[in-house]
């Protein structure tokens, strides 16, 4: 068996890659609940592809039989409802523990220097994910896929002197049809689920080179020479992070440490998971929306029509300008707004535990005023809705102005040497 | 502050679909282990839901199966235009034609339990009533101006809506009351409500044939999570038993 192993770590270096990124990869002591949804994303982005492969399979990529081959596979495939199921939850559950993760990266300063690069990544990660979110949610052919497609699409023509141009190069029709349904199920499948890989494996790449952060926000690499012998860790580290740094008495090896409190973490979200899936896959109309039942249909407009949950922040923020051109602006700029955020952040201080009240206050209402705007862009127009939903958009992007002013001279706490616990 | 978002989070779901429809609804209380009401509802959808609307994702032998019906009692009293066994439950009414004469085509009902909800047609099937404006002869309270006629009217008997002349604000006006059978149908009201049950029930069945599979195997998964999430709190605390905090 050693002699099979060596003959094949000759030739492709699968302990050395298995050592460097898992067994001797130094993880910070103090990670906490925050820092599980990481490798559950990597565990839902597992189940979508499995799930959508056998989908696939029956699933038929036309307006004629789109919906109907959906409901063949709801009915007629062996376990077709389980696999159809775990995918559609499983759309949601992505984006509930990217959500997770983004803001445990904006409370303990995880895109601060030297992340920078490592967040970019996140965001292209994130901005991918809706893009395919998006384009998988038209594949049903029901009534909220049509429509939903033909409000997102329809953005495109805000766009000055190509706009109206563009709309009809991206439908591939001059309106939304089964040439839409076409190419949106190429693009679903294959082309963004392989730039989402690709690009997880460069945020993994990323990640590691800089290395986990940790609820402190400090460092567990330190200048070679720096610590004395008594305080580096037991643990044995790869030497690719030893050969640089001396690595603090702070740290566990990523497996089987984080791996087993992961799994922990992998066996609660699987109970609620699995509890939406068998007993309540729609989730009140939340995770499948009810008129996407109904057959897609040109001719009959819903009363009101929402895109799925996760998106509903943004399409809010793009109801709130009444300008459709500035509209499309306020909305792609809330997410370029997060992409800046490491240089928005002129603080040097990660960690909210050490910054000052006023930016956890930031973080807090920063959170509540995403979710209400979620819960604007999600329910039927109202007078008071349009009022509150400007008022939140200043104050979403009040988010960026404020930490812009307060980080550069901020009241912050002293950060200790080492963690604290 | 956790406690704030959480109950902002929580009372999200309530909030989101308070607004809708004006006729408050009525609470289907339906029961898809009843097999015995699934058939009566499969047999009043077959002989006066079919004849207009179909269940055209659904096949008769995956219902026969489900319901407990065998094939041959269900081909005999449940098949009426002549198709296999297999074949999909689909109406001979042609598409067409029937736009015209409604001004829409009726719409498929193998899924309308999973776009309206069962409240939704509980209410709306007996919430018809006598109105001679319209063309058929009858209005809807849940759904005004439905085109489609009261198929059920020879089961419920002629529904007569009441109003009562009520003072509100000091001003007289009329306050709905109900809906009365002229007693003149095949079912008292109380079995007209259970029939209208059973055949939701039977909508709610075709909408997702898989429910109860999904929910009988869904209760096994979680005692297995349950189970593995012990085993796995253990390793990991024994692991990290010589970790220092």
């Amino acid at each position: 068996m050693n002699g099979f192993l060596n003959w094949i770590e000759q030739r492709i270096p699968m302990m050395r890659v298995a050592n460097m990124h898992a067994i001797q990869y130094p993880a910070p002591v103090n990670m906490n609940f925050w820092y599980v949804f990481g490798f559950l994303a990597t565990i839902v982005l597992v189940n979508q592809i499995i799930t959508g492969i056998w989908l696939t399979m029956n699933f038929e990529p036309s307006a004629e039989r789109a919906f109907f081959s959906v409901e063949y596979i709801m009915r007629e495939i062996d376990f077709g409802w389980l696999i159809r199921y775990m995918h559609s939850t499983g759309a949601s559950a992505f984006f509930i523990v990217v959500y997770m993760h983004m803001f445990r990266g904006m409370i303990y300063g995880s895109y601060q220097k030297p992340r920078e690069l490592l967040w970019v990544f996140g965001m292209l990660i994130y901005l991918a994910l809706m893009a395919e979110a998006f384009m998988g949610y038209v594949l049903p052919w029901g009534q909220m896929s049509y429509w939903g497609a033909q409000v997102i699409v329809s953005l495109f023509s805000a766009i000055p002197v190509i706009g109206p141009d563009l709309v009809i190069w991206i439908q591939g029709d001059y309106v939304i049809s089964g040439a839409t349904l076409n190419r949106f199920f190429a693009l679903h499948v294959i082309a963004l689920p392989l730039v989402i890989v690709i690009l997880v494996f460069l945020h993994i790449i990323a990640l590691h080179e800089v290395g986990s952060n940790n609820p402190d926000g400090i460092a567990i690499k330190h200048k070679k020479g720096s610590l004395a012998e008594e305080d580096k860790t037991k643990y044995k580290i790869h030497e690719y992070y030893t050969d640089k740094y001396d690595i603090a008495d702070d740290v566990v090896p990523f497996f089987p440490h984080i791996v087993l409190k992961d799994l922990v973490a992998f066996s609660i979200f699987l109970a609620g998971f699995c509890y939406i899936m068998f007993f309540a896959p729609e989730m009140g109309g939340y995770f499948l929306e009810h008129p996407n039942f109904e057959i897609a249909n040109p001719l009959k407009t819903p009363e009101h029509i929402f895109p799925v949950w996760y998106f509903t922040p943004f399409y809010a923020i793009l109801k709130a300008v009444p300008d459709k051109l500035f509209g499309v602006l306020a909305m792609f700029g809330a997410i370029a707004a997060l992409f800046a955020l490491p240089w928005v952040d002129r603080g040097s201080v990660r960690s909210w535990r050490y910054r000052s009240g006023l930016h956890t206050w930031n973080l807090i209402i920063f959170a509540i005023v995403f979710i209400f705007l979620g819960y604007l862009g999600g329910t039927p127009q109202a007078d008071w809705k349009i009022v509150a939903s400007q008022i939140l958009t200043v104050m979403y992007f009040g988010f960026f102005g404020l930490l812009w002013i307060y980080s550069k001279n901020e009241n912050t706490k002293p950060v200790p040497e080492r963690i604290t616990k | 502050m956790k406690k704030l978002i959480l109950a902002i989070a929580l009372l999200l779901p309530s909030l989101a679909f308070a607004a809708g429809s004006k006729h408050p609804l009525d609470d289907a209380d339906y029961d898809l282990t009843d097999k015995a009401s699934l058939q009566n509802g499969a047999r009043i959808f077959m002989n006066y839901c079919l004849g207009c609307h179909q269940q055209q994702y659904q096949r008769y032998s995956r219902t026969f199966a489900d319901l407990d019906i065998p094939e041959e009692i269900g081909q005999e009293y449940l098949q009426f235009t002549g198709e296999k066994v297999t074949d999909y439950i689909t109406s001979p009414m042609p598409a067409e034609a029937s736009a015209t004469w409604f001004g829409a085509p009726p719409p498929d009902l193998t899924l309308v339990a999973r776009v309206r909800g069962a409240d939704w047609i509980y209410t709306y099937l007996r919430t018809f009533y006598v109105d001679d404006s319209k063309t058929f002869g009858v209005n809807n309270l849940t759904f005004p101006n439905v085109g489609m006629p009261h198929v059920l009217q020879e089961l419920q008997g002629t529904p007569r809506i009441s109003y009562e002349d009520a003072l509100i604000d000091g001003e007289t006006v009329k306050r709905y009351v109900g809906i009365q059978s002229d007693g003149d149908g095949e079912l008292s009201p109380d079995e007209y409500d259970k029939a209208i049950l059973d055949l939701v029930n039977y909508l709610q069945y075709t909408g997702e044939p898989s429910r109860l599979a999904s929910e009988k195997i869904g209760k096994g998964v979680l005692v297995f999570i349950f189970i593995f999430f012990i085993f796995a709190y253990l390793l990991k605390k024994d692991y990290w038993r010589g970790v220092k905090k």
